[in-house]
């Protein structure tokens, strides 16, 4: 049995504008201890899909479909028991570390009031474990900078201080939102070796939420692709790199320059990412796709399966065709 | 492409003041040396890409090129004048030649301005007897070049995308046909496909008008595919210097090797051989930085010459210079 099954998950949000659709019908799953990378451009609902999940959605937004944890179904649980899930079993971190932390609150206040909130454990216990969770993400010297405040700490530390918070509790899934975006690449790749670290360490299973291609190739067992709110291709991290069979996978294979290779001119994804206000009818990659037929502006793609590793793929056109 | 040098910069040297809490009235004011000691020379069609982790100085340097913070000391002569020397009004008929591109695409305009204003303001500032339409004619013409209809130009920024505003920021600096253009992060804020448009039309418009280019940026990867030459700055000091392939294929320096190891490849078979230098630890205070080289803290082969001298820029290989105390 999977982690973690998302099926027809659908997000909306009514605006003053009217609806905007920014998650439409998707389905994955995540086994234990693997991870699962994300990947899309802003706007492409990667975010939104996991804050349905975990009940984090705006106001103004509504999900339908089903989400099932352990094979109990969270999605649009109350509060009271999505905070206890939360806590337990699925833990977030963020793109911005400073601001998921409360500067006028000590790191050793934040933390401890995670264990003794959850666990009723007593203040000196929790502070014991929070230090040994620090220790756990390599902060030299924890047990003094525990008591320091957020502001004291660089943006990789912070980081650091998020993964240890989000860990207490020994989460089974961490949901990693763009965790490195705002650090630099020597930083970031400190964040990655801890994360993939920590995650044997602990067991559990990672879905990483990123725009840089370059993180997923080298930190996921699975990735999907999303675009407009919809998948576009899912499958074995190295299948996808080796073959992607997707029109979008293999423009932004070929848009990112690479540091190993001089090719002389970029390919580019003409036009720009869809307006969700109006997202276009069929296949919302259609109107910049280069293969594209009649039939990809009239009908939505289903996710096909292409090989027998569970590689699928939503397009019209024939495989042969795009490779 | 022409091989005529249009700027040098020599031994170019930024400070700040800062004051930090608890300072006495007769306490000395702290320095923090942003940019220490940088010189380098461009030609005309040229790029020169400037990497180096966040508070290591690259937008500094870019900004004490056109003046826009005061330098220490250094020279920026610029097509045979010292820059640093004129005063503001002699230094205003060189900035025509220079432009800037900035990172926040939608930050940078004016929100309250509509595009054809916005592209058309530098001419105004600069040229004001232009005829006004001249001037329409002359907004027309750079739009076009950069990818943008001319019907947009009564538009407003917050009605375009980022990539599009990148665009009218480009416009607007190309409208004055500058000779040198800095671009301070120009794409880190832009998405993977919008990013690779703006690469491309930076790069044709360099060819189409022999523009030299100062590319700052934080990916190495844009910075290597766009650049002829990269500089590797750690701390306000230049650590490395080179062409840009000669930089990927043979870093000399510690800090360069650590930067090409930490960048992923999106390649699940190359990232998962890869043999990754890490560097530990955090940027040291550039208030208080170490002594000799400021890298040592962080080197995995720092001994104990790094501390007590600073390393000279030494040529290891033509137009390949590394300060460093161990680089043969």
């Amino acid at each position: 049995m999977s982690l973690l099954e998302v099926n027809n998950l659908k997000v909306e949000f009514e605006t003053a504008d009217g609806i905007v659709n920014a998650v439409n019908n998707v389905n994955f799953s995540i086994d234990e201890g693997k991870i699962l990378a994300i990947v899309g451009e802003s706007g492409s609902g990667k975010s939104q899909t996991v804050f349905a999940m975990t009940g984090l959605l705006d106001h103004n937004g509504s999900a339908t479909g089903s989400v099932k944890f352990e094979g109990e179904e969270i999605l649009n649980l109350s509060n009271q028991k999505l905070n206890q899930i939360r806590a337990e079993k699925i833990a977030m971190i963020f793109q911005d570390p400073m601001t998921s932390l409360n500067p006028y609150v000590r790191v050793s206040e934040q933390m401890t009031e995670v264990l003794v909130h959850h666990q009723g454990i007593s203040k000196s216990d929790a502070l014991k474990q929070s230090i040994s969770m620090l220790d756990a993400v390599r902060i030299p010297d924890a047990s003094n900078r525990v008591r320091m405040y957020p502001h004291e700490f660089s943006g990789g530390m912070r980081q650091r201080v998020m993964i240890a918070m989000s860990l207490l509790c020994r989460p089974k899934l961490l949901i990693a939102d763009e965790p490195t975006t705002a650090l630099d690449v020597t930083v970031q790749a400190q964040i990655m070796q801890l994360l993939s670290d920590l995650q044997k360490e602990f067991g559990m299973s990672i879905i990483l939420i990123t725009h840089d291609l370059g993180v997923v190739a080298g930190n996921s067992d699975d990735m999907l692709v999303m675009y407009g709110g919809e998948i576009m291709e899912i499958g074995k991290t190295e299948n996808i790199y080796s073959a992607s069979t997707h029109p979008y996978t293999q423009g932004l294979m070929t848009a990112v320059p690479r540091l190993d290779d001089s090719e002389e001119r970029l390919i580019t994804i003409p036009g720009n990412p869809p307006n969700m206000m109006k997202a276009p009818v069929g296949c919302p990659f259609s109107p910049r796709c280069k293969f594209s037929i009649d039939t990809c502006s009239k009908v939505s793609p289903v996710l096909i399966n292409v090989s027998k590793n569970n590689h699928l793929r939503a397009c019209h056109v024939a495989t042969e065709e795009i490779l | 492409m022409s091989n005529q040098t249009i700027l040098e910069v020599e031994n170019l040297t930024v400070n700040f003041d800062v004051s930090s809490e608890g300072d006495m009235p007769w306490t000395k004011a702290k320095k923090l040396q942003a940019v220490n000691d940088i010189s380098f020379s461009l030609s005309a069609g040229e790029t020169l890409g400037v990497v180096g982790e966040s508070g290591c100085g690259k937008s500094t340097l870019a900004r004490a090129i056109v003046k826009m913070v005061p330098a220490e000391s250094g020279k920026v002569v610029w097509l045979g004048n010292d820059l640093l020397g004129l005063s503001h009004s002699e230094a205003r008929q060189y900035r025509k030649q220079i432009q800037m591109i900035f990172q926040d695409p939608l930050a940078s305009l004016n929100p309250r301005m509509n595009i054809g204003e916005i592209i058309a303001e530098p001419l105004r500032t600069h040229y004001p007897k232009t005829p006004e339409s001249d001037v329409k004619a002359r907004v027309r013409d750079v739009m076009h070049k950069v990818g943008l209809l001319d019907n947009l130009v009564n538009r407003y920024p917050h009605e375009f995308s980022g990539g599009q505003c990148q665009r009218i920021g480009i416009a607007r600096a190309l409208i004055l046909k500058p000779k040198l253009i800095i671009c301070d992060e120009p794409v880190s804020a832009l998405d993977v496909s919008i990013q690779a448009q703006v690469v491309n039309l930076l790069m044709d418009l360099q060819e189409e008008m022999d523009l030299a280019l100062i590319f700052i940026a934080h990916d190495l990867s844009v910075v290597k595919h766009i650049s002829t030459k990269i500089m590797v700055l750690y701390l306000g000091n230049m650590v490395e210097l080179a062409n840009s392939n000669d930089i990927y294929q043979s870093p000399s320096h510690p800090y360069t090797q650590a930067l090409i190891s930490a960048v992923p490849i999106p390649d699940p078979n190359v990232e998962k051989n890869k043999e990754l230098i890490l560097i530990e630890g955090d940027l040291p205070s550039p208030i208080n930085p170490p002594s000799g080289c400021v890298f040592r803290t962080r080197c995995q082969k720092a001994q104990d010459i790094c501390s007590q001298q600073k390393p000279e820029y030494k040529e290891v290989a033509t137009s390949h210079s590394v300060a460093c105390h161990f680089n043969d």
